[in-house]
């Protein structure tokens, strides 16, 4: 063979070979990253994210939302924790997010990861609170703990406390922190507040933390108002399945015993 | 004169011009890469009210008011499928300035951490006549460069951060160090035992990045004295990308001119220290001129 055939040959040969290691070096980062992308459910990202796929594909991890924080409660993740490297998160149990009103770490942000259109800190959805053990809850017990509700910086919306009849002592009140998704920021003040050994109202990351209906799914109750009036067969004439000696009073009665 | 041994470089510069301008440059660089790290620590080891410069390499605001972004990073984020928002935009379109004008690679040896480590190894590699090692093609980076876009445009995120050392080792200095030196012990064994200049002169795609943003730069090293090249290969001995020199150095005949070109040269300088003779300096890419070199101007010039 030519010289310069043989040459023209080996330089395939070494494209081919840079090509292709580069290559699967490409589909292991590739499937690494997929990995590396799930976030633990006690890390909550700063406010101003609305899902973690599109947050990973913006933030460059240059830190300065950690450093106009003036309550220093954003941390850069290192390696070997399990949050996608460099990035920003906090927590909520050890240190919540103050909602500052002129959002420092969404102003200094340069790459729009947390998004500028945050410019209510009320608006923010960093995470949804919920009361994960009714066991613990010292509410739930019967007891007038109440800090989750007392700290929430939006007491009476993001929780509210609803009274229910306590069927333990049979004559008390039980006042249920019930926390509202359409306010909740997810600032993890409540959580942090819990005055048990383990928290028993967490942030969890929304998508964790809420249920979705089905898109077709109407509420029969809704559509009533909506429409001023049952679109259904009216009340009165409605067959109910009830068992045997329980009848349905519209007048505001509700269910009761036949007999009566 | 032959060659001088691999552990003897740069001494002879240092008996004939003397320890400080055998090595100036070197240490200007290293006084630069060290500035680069401690004026983003000023604010918290001093306390609030010293801050110089907020952020890291990727993104940071100096003195409140000078926004800088590294164009490759948000690059990957364009491609992963982020609009990229003017903030961001005009720190980078300054820095891709400043490097098109002063050199791309000027990153590598002026600014980059990881510098500091390669070059440790590499010297250690002269020191202990360390040789051999895995061969590959220095066009690899590019390879790599191109992957970590695509793979950034097919997962929709900033793929190469992930275990781009070049962050990690800044991030990691700044806002907390972790587990970084494990990252940066495995890229020193490389260089040292395994492939020499490995990381840097082969697969670092920032370095490839920034290598085409000074492709056509306008501050270069030239040898306008190269007639008085004696061949002692201390500038092959020390350079980081050493295929750079020969052109200028040695295409006298061939009709080549003195200045360095090459997109890869990192504008370091240390050819400049090491070269007893003083063939190299500071020029820029205009003052090529094949036939009249510098040193011959000046003998025509009155
Ligand atoms: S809103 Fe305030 S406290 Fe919360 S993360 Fe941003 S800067 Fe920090
Ligand atoms: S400021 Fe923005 S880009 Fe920088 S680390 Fe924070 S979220 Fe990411
Ligand atoms: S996280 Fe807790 S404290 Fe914060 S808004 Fe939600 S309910 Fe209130
Ligand atoms: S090649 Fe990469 S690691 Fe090496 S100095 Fe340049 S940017 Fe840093
Ligand atoms: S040619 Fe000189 S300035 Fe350029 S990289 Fe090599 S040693 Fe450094």
């Amino acid at each position: 063979m030519l010289k310069h055939q043989l040459s023209r040959r080996r330089f395939i040969v070494d494209t081919a070979r840079a090509a292709s290691g580069v290559a699967l070096l490409g589909v292991g980062l590739g499937l690494y990253t997929k990995e590396a992308k799930s976030l633990p459910a006690y890390a909550l990202r700063p406010p101003g994210v609305e899902n973690e796929d599109d947050f990973l594909a913006a933030c460059i991890r240059c830190g300065l939302c950690v450093r106009d924080c003036p309550y220093d409660i954003l941390k850069l993740s290192e390696l070997a924790e399990p949050v996608a490297l460099g990035t920003p998160y906090f927590e909520a149990r050890k240190i919540p997010c103050e909602m500052c009103e002129d959002i420092p770490c969404v102003v200094a942000c340069p790459t729009g990861a947390l998004d500028k259109e945050l410019t209510n800190i009320d608006d923010a959805r960093m995470g949804l609170a919920v009361i994960v053990d009714q066991e613990t809850c010292l509410n739930y017990l019967g007891l007038r703990c109440d800090v989750c509700h007392r700290i929430c910086p939006l007491i009476n919306e993001a929780i509210t406390l609803e009274p229910r009849h306590n069927q333990r002592s049979g004559k008390h009140t039980i006042f249920i922190p019930v926390v509202h998704s359409d306010k909740c920021t997810g600032c993890g003040k409540c959580e942090r507040g819990c005055v048990l050994e383990e928290a028993a109202i967490k942030v969890l990351p929304l998508k964790l933390a809420k249920g979705e209906l089905g898109h077709h799914y109407r509420l029969g109750w809704e559509e009533k108002e909506k429409a001023g009036k049952s679109l259904v067969t009216p009340d009165k004439e409605h067959k109910y399945n009830l068992p045997e000696g329980l009848k349905y009073e519209h007048e505001g009665e509700g269910l009761m015993k036949d007999s009566r | 004169m032959a060659a001088n041994l691999p552990e003897q470089v740069g001494k002879e510069a240092v008996l004939v011009k003397g320890w400080w301008r055998a090595n100036k440059w070197l240490l200007l660089r290293r006084t630069s890469q060290l500035l680069v790290i401690v004026i983003f620590l000023t604010g918290p080891l001093l306390g609030e009210g010293y801050w110089i410069a907020k952020g890291n390499l990727t993104s940071s605001l100096t003195f409140d008011i000078l926004p800088l972004t590294d164009p490759y990073v948000l690059l990957q984020s364009f491609f992963a499928g982020h609009e990229i928002i003017s903030q961001a935009l005009i720190g980078a379109v300054i820095v891709t300035v400043f490097y098109f004008l002063v050199g791309g690679r000027v990153f590598c040896s002026w600014v980059c951490p990881v510098n500091v480590v390669t070059d440790a190894a590499d010297g250690l590699r002269r020191k202990y006549k360390i040789k051999g090692g895995a061969r590959f093609s220095r066009d690899l980076r590019y390879w790599i460069l191109a992957m970590t876009l695509i793979v950034a445009a097919v997962t929709g995120s900033i793929v190469w951060e992930f275990i781009n050392p070049v962050s990690i080792l800044h991030r990691s200095i700044i806002f907390g160090f972790g587990y970084a030196g494990l990252v940066i012990l495995a890229i020193f064994l490389f260089d040292l035992l395994l492939s020499r200049q490995g990381w840097c002169g082969h697969l670092c795609p920032v370095g490839a990045f920034y290598s085409l943003l000074g492709r056509i730069s306008l501050v270069r090293v030239s040898a306008p004295n190269r007639e008085s090249c004696d061949d002692c290969m201390d500038c092959f001995m020390v350079c980081p990308e050493k295929q750079v020199i020969k052109p200028a150095l040695k295409g006298a005949d061939k009709g080549i001119g003195p200045v360095i070109t090459d997109m890869n040269c990192t504008n370091c300088g240390r050819c400049i220290d090491v070269c007893a003779k003083d063939v190299f300096k500071f020029s820029n890419r205009f003052n090529n001129d094949t036939l009249l070199n510098e040193s011959k101007k000046e003998e025509v010039a009155p």
